[in-house]
């Protein structure tokens, strides 16, 4: 079986119009004064991730670590079908909360982002953007057999396939779709990992953050923003 | 003038106990919701964790200095709130720096923090923390006017605005209590009180289901952990003040414990039994049943 469609990426040619309100245009403020507008410049930072550095002292990155394990605060995006599969952890019956494990509304406060099920390229540029607004250290889990190798979408024309080619995954969960069980035996596999200190996925995206993005741009045909915007 | 440095140690002891106090009560408040729709609930020490990851975060952005100066507002709020009001009566070491015209300043503090934030919040630039603010402000600024009337009814009726004294004046007896002496204002400070508290009922501002999430919608790493620190503390600090005016005050910290847990606990009960106002339904509400009853407390004095 062929590992990707080739045609899939190639299309890097086809030009698109730039969005209208992203085009550099002249206003003229309340007091008459006329200033340039450059949206993509003056509206985004331009500053590509750094690579930060653990605590000095192991013991401090060690109780950190513990911290950050216990304290996962999920950013409630779904992207696909698994979506469906995070509610009920938080109702009685699995009640992900006492795990540590809370929702929260805004990528900002947010450092799990749950990629829940296929990833179509439209929504891959909008879970790049929020995967780009959280806060380091972040962490990114796969969720179903989609983002591992396409699932039932592989031969699709506007899915992804492998997720770890755009963004930096630490755990996939395995299904189609996984139950709740699934999800909580993930999360329990994630602070495991976490706690060990090898969830360093912000790290890794801006070390390879060239190949990262040669990716994402490969098959995000539109890509009108900036290459880094937080 | 001479620094009483004891004073100061013992305000920042006061400190210390209340944000601790907080900490693990909104966790048991927090608990208590979920086992009543049947969860088991976040773990009692979950406020600490959180608190720690959201400091330990590597990588933090900052929108400009008045971002920076929202929560510190905001704590600057709770803790003014807080040490300016005289936590247990009759004790020198915990009226902290309680003063003849407290009452007063202890009404420009609940809503310092308010502005503080709208401030901050607008500084970040986010359409969503600007519509929470605008909430926020209406709302809040609705919900103090009964607590206002209720103040100034109740300073007629003891002829002072020193909390102390107020407190003093209640001593001696359950039935001393404003609660009993003058329930109208009571009620008239009950409405301010849940509408301020930040739960449903009158929850809209900050809540995820709405715009995500209001005010905090920018604010990440240690800012959070300021606003999360005040998020503990300012409840009590709240609560402190309806305990001292209308509760009878508290003469030890098992009091003061047992004292601000019950009153805490009325604005919970009211949450979970009652969904979500518009802020424009909140505004009606407080316009309609609070302030009528915050005139009538004046009048009944």
């Amino acid at each position: 079986m062929k590992h990707m469609d080739p045609n899939f990426r190639k299309d890097t040619k086809t030009e698109f119009p730039q969005r209208e309100e992203l085009k550099p245009r002249k206003v003229t403020t309340p007091d008459g004064q006329v200033i340039d507008i450059e949206p993509l410049q003056d509206y985004f930072c331009q500053e590509p991730p750094k690579v930060h550095q653990k605590s000095y002292f192991k013991i401090v990155e060690d109780f950190y670590n513990w911290c950050r394990a216990e304290s996962l605060w999920i950013l409630a995006f779904g992207t696909g079908c698994g979506a469906i599969e995070m509610r009920p952890l938080m109702t009685p019956r699995f009640d992900a909360y006492r795990y540590g494990i809370q929702w929260r509304a805004t990528p900002r406060q947010a450092n799990l982002l749950m990629i829940s099920g296929y990833l179509s390229v439209k929504t891959l540029k909008r879970a790049i953007r929020t995967y780009e607004q959280m806060q380091g250290p972040k962490y990114v889990v796969g969720l179903g057999s989609c983002t591992i190798n396409g699932g039932m979408y592989w031969d699709s024309y506007n899915t992804i396939k492998k997720l770890e080619e755009y963004l930096p995954v630490d755990l996939y969960i395995a299904g189609c779709m996984p139950r709740p069980e699934a999800l909580l035996a993930g999360f329990m596999e994630l602070k495991k990992k976490i706690k060990a200190g090898n969830a360093e996925g912000a790290n890794k995206y801006a070390e390879k953050f060239d190949w990262y993005k040669a990716n994402q741009k490969a098959v995000i045909k539109d890509w009108d923003m900036p290459d880094y915007n937080w | 003038m001479s620094i009483d440095w004891p004073r100061i140690g013992y305000a920042a002891l006061t400190l210390f106990i209340v944000i601790n106090y907080g900490m693990i009560m909104t966790a048991l408040v927090r608990k208590i919701g979920a086992r009543v729709s049947g969860r088991y609930g976040i773990r009692i020490y979950q406020n600490y964790i959180d608190l720690v990851k959201n400091i330990a975060l590597r990588s933090k952005i900052t929108h400009g200095v008045m971002y920076y100066l929202g929560p510190v507002f905001r704590l600057t709020g709770g803790v003014g709130l807080l040490l300016f009001v005289p936590t247990i009566y009759g004790s020198a070491m915990w009226s902290n720096f309680s003063f003849a015209g407290d009452l007063v300043l202890a009404l420009y503090f609940v809503f310092f923090g308010t502005l503080g934030m709208a401030l901050g919040a607008a500084e970040s630039g986010h359409p969503y923390s600007a519509i929470g603010i605008t909430r926020g402000l209406s709302q809040v600024t609705v919900a103090e006017l009964p607590l206002a009337l209720a103040v100034f009814a109740i300073s007629l009726q003891y002829q002072t605005l020193n909390i102390t004294d107020i407190v003093a004046a209640q001593q001696g007896g359950i039935f001393n209590w404003t609660l009993f002496t003058n329930p109208v204002a009571t009620l008239a400070a009950l409405f301010a009180f849940v509408g301020t508290m930040m739960r449903s009922p009158f929850d809209v501002v900050i809540a995820p289901q709405e715009i995500p999430i209001g005010p905090p919608t920018e604010y990440h790493s240690s800012y959070l952990a300021l606003m999360q620190t005040n998020r503990v503390l300012f409840p009590i600090a709240k609560t402190v003040i309806y305990m001292n005016l209308f509760f009878g005050g508290a003469t030890n910290w098992f009091e003061f414990a047992i004292k601000v847990f019950a009153i805490y606990m009325i604005s919970v009960l009211v949450g979970v039994v009652h969904p979500r106002f518009r802020v424009e339904q909140s505004i009606t509400f407080f316009l309609k049943w609070g302030l009528p009853v915050g005139v009538l407390a004046i009048l009944l004095v």
